[in-house]
């Protein structure tokens, strides 16, 4: 066999190994809204931390990150950073949502906002805008999803053909097991990737340069400024990191994904446990970056920089460990794209088509629309990531900055008694205008207008800002009314 | 209606200053080990300073997850002798 066919051969393989597994997940149960969307909120610690693992480890940690770590260099740490202290402040959290939505009954992020705020008209536009960010966070799993199986194959599968195909299988299984299967398909995914990580990351600068440490003590001679910040840009400054760590460790767990699968948990305690020990998972990516800098000695000069991984992979490894390789980063895309569609679906007829539009709908008539809406999102996904050509990292800080905006109304809503839904509202309107306006405005998303902050750090302080004020106002006028 | 947070959640004073060790390890001092020398084990100062505080903050994370299971644990047997309908969880 020549070697792409063994390369193919493995990929399909594990791709439809992992996939029956998420097919079989469902099945002997009646899939109700409540199993479908949260697993009937009976996930133990080991299914909850491959579930979260899953969905925090995505095609942005396969490629983007060895793909910065050879473009940018340095800044790339901000991602070790924000990965570990976006689950110290989960800790304080989420064990609280998860109370509320056991007593309550919640399955979705805007069902936390209309508890908290009783006004439906928030909820539908926390829904509208999480599926709104959540688009692009889709279009990076594909995008990136594409470019593993065209290079793993030797380019024999296309990228629009591996993208059509995943999207494909990760619909059918969605439609099938909901959230239970992408739990379990996590399995093999964070196994294989796991594998993957700690393979190439410690296999490649030994092939070339006979270890890590001396890989390091030669680009340290090659490329002095690669290796501190701002590295081989010019404006990933210190403040820029500390504001795109405090804004990614926010947005974490504001992902409407994220934060619905904390439904799932059998217990508070179980989410604890977990936001303890993930932050070691993030050691994983590290060795990515290694990839990523001995790439940069071997093959340098790649346009685009999200190619090294694979690139290096194929350039040292024997056909067979490419494809395992593809496999794993096929499924480390295909599974946030599981859970992304999964919660989009969710949140559009549960949220916005029903309460809005549609109030004598029954739950089982939600659970129709959620599952036709899971049809459509598939298609308008593929559509987009087939026709853009914005790169991984750009897609990333879009959905964070996007999401966090959702902070001031959590965190303060947990917390802070004399919060208002009219500031709520009104913060929300204000980050959610103004990350979008940095967006259109057609700059690096890197690159703010506020000096060497990350644009949307800024939008998220005017939207804390905002939501205090306007809650105290209207807090005093109340008095006065009295 | 809409449903006010309850004092319940509030962590303590200990749990929020340990998990503020890793805020200012990683995050806010990132000017004082944003070097190259000296390597620790072949890494790069910076590289090997972020290495170590992910080991740290789940150090950190499981004396605040101690110190906080103690304290829910006291406020719900607190809130039980008050209340004998409110069973435990």
């Amino acid at each position: 066999m020549s070697p792409s066919s063994i390369a193919l051969v493995v990929i399909c393989a594990i791709v439809a190994l992992a996939s029956a597994l998420g097919f079989y997940a469902g099945t002997h149960r009646k899939m109700s809204l409540e199993q479908w969307t949260v697993g009937g909120r009976g996930f133990g610690p080991l299914l909850m931390w491959l579930l979260m693992a899953g969905e925090v480890y995505t095609a942005f940690s396969f490629l983007g990150a060895s793909g910065w770590a050879y473009s940018r260099g340095a800044p790339i740490y901000y991602v070790l950073a924000y990965l570990s202290l976006g689950n110290v402040l989960a800790f304080f959290i989420i064990p609280a949502v998860w109370e509320l939505g056991l007593k309550h009954g919640l399955q979705t992020q805007p069902d936390f906002f209309l508890l908290r705020y009783g006004s439906k008209y928030l909820a539908g536009f926390v829904a509208a805008v999480g599926v709104v960010f959540i688009i692009p966070y889709l279009q990076l799993q594909l995008t990136g999803l594409g470019i593993i199986v065209e290079i793993a194959s030797f380019d024999r599968i296309g990228r629009t053909e591996a993208m059509v195909i995943a999207v494909a299988i990760l619909a059918g299984f969605v439609l099938i097991s909901g959230i239970r299967a992408v739990a379990w398909v996590s399995i093999p995914k964070d196994f294989l990737m796991l594998l993957a990580a700690l393979t190439i990351g410690i296999w490649v600068p030994h092939h070339y340069f006979g270890g890590i440490g001396p890989m390091f003590t030669v680009l340290m001679r090659a490329k002095p400024t690669h290796l501190t910040m701002p590295g081989a840009t010019h404006n990933l400054s210190h403040s820029w990191y500390i504001s795109a760590v405090l804004l990614s460790a926010v947005g974490g767990y504001m992902w409407p994904t994220t934060f619905g699968a904390t439904f799932t948990a059998k217990s508070a305690d179980t989410l604890r446990r977990n936001t303890v020990i993930l932050p070691l998972y993030t050691i994983s990516l590290g060795f990515m970056f290694l990839t990523g800098f001995t790439a940069l000695l071997v093959i340098p000069g790649l346009a685009n920089g999200d190619l090294c991984l694979l690139t290096i992979v194929r350039k040292t490894f024997p056909a067979w460990m490419l494809g395992v390789i593809g496999g794993a980063g096929a499924l480390t895309a295909m599974v946030p794209a599981a859970v992304l569609i999964l919660t989009a679906s969710t949140l559009f007829a549960k949220n916005l088509a029903r309460p809005i539009f549609a109030p004598t709908m029954t739950d089982d008539g939600v659970a129709k629309l959620a599952r036709l809406t899971v049809v459509a999102l598939s298609l308008i996904a593929l559509y987009i990531s087939i026709h853009s050509s914005a790169t991984l990292v750009s897609m990333l800080l879009l959905g964070y900055a996007g999401v966090a905006q959702f902070s001031p109304g959590v965190v303060l809503g947990l917390f802070w008694k004399r919060l208002k839904l009219a500031g709520v509202f009104a913060g929300l309107v204000v980050g959610v205008t103004c990350t979008t306006f940095l967006d259109l405005s057609g700059r690096d998303p890197l690159d703010s207008p506020f000096g060497n902050l990350s644009a949307g750090f800024v939008a998220l302080c005017l939207n804390y800002g905002v939501t205090v004020v306007v809650s105290l106002l209207a807090s005093i006028d109340f008095d006065e009314a009295k | 209606m809409p449903t006010r947070p309850s004092d319940a959640n509030r962590p303590s004073l200990a749990a929020l200053l340990l998990a503020l060790i890793p805020f200012v390890a990683m995050c806010f001092s990132v000017s004082a080990w944003d070097r190259i020398t000296p390597m620790v084990l072949g890494l790069p100062f910076n590289l090997a300073w972020l290495v170590s505080w992910i080991v740290l903050t789940s150090v950190c994370m499981y004396g605040a997850y101690r110190i906080e299971t103690s304290r829910i644990a006291r406020d719900s047997a607190r809130r039980g002798a008050n209340d004998s309908e409110n069973s435990p969880e």
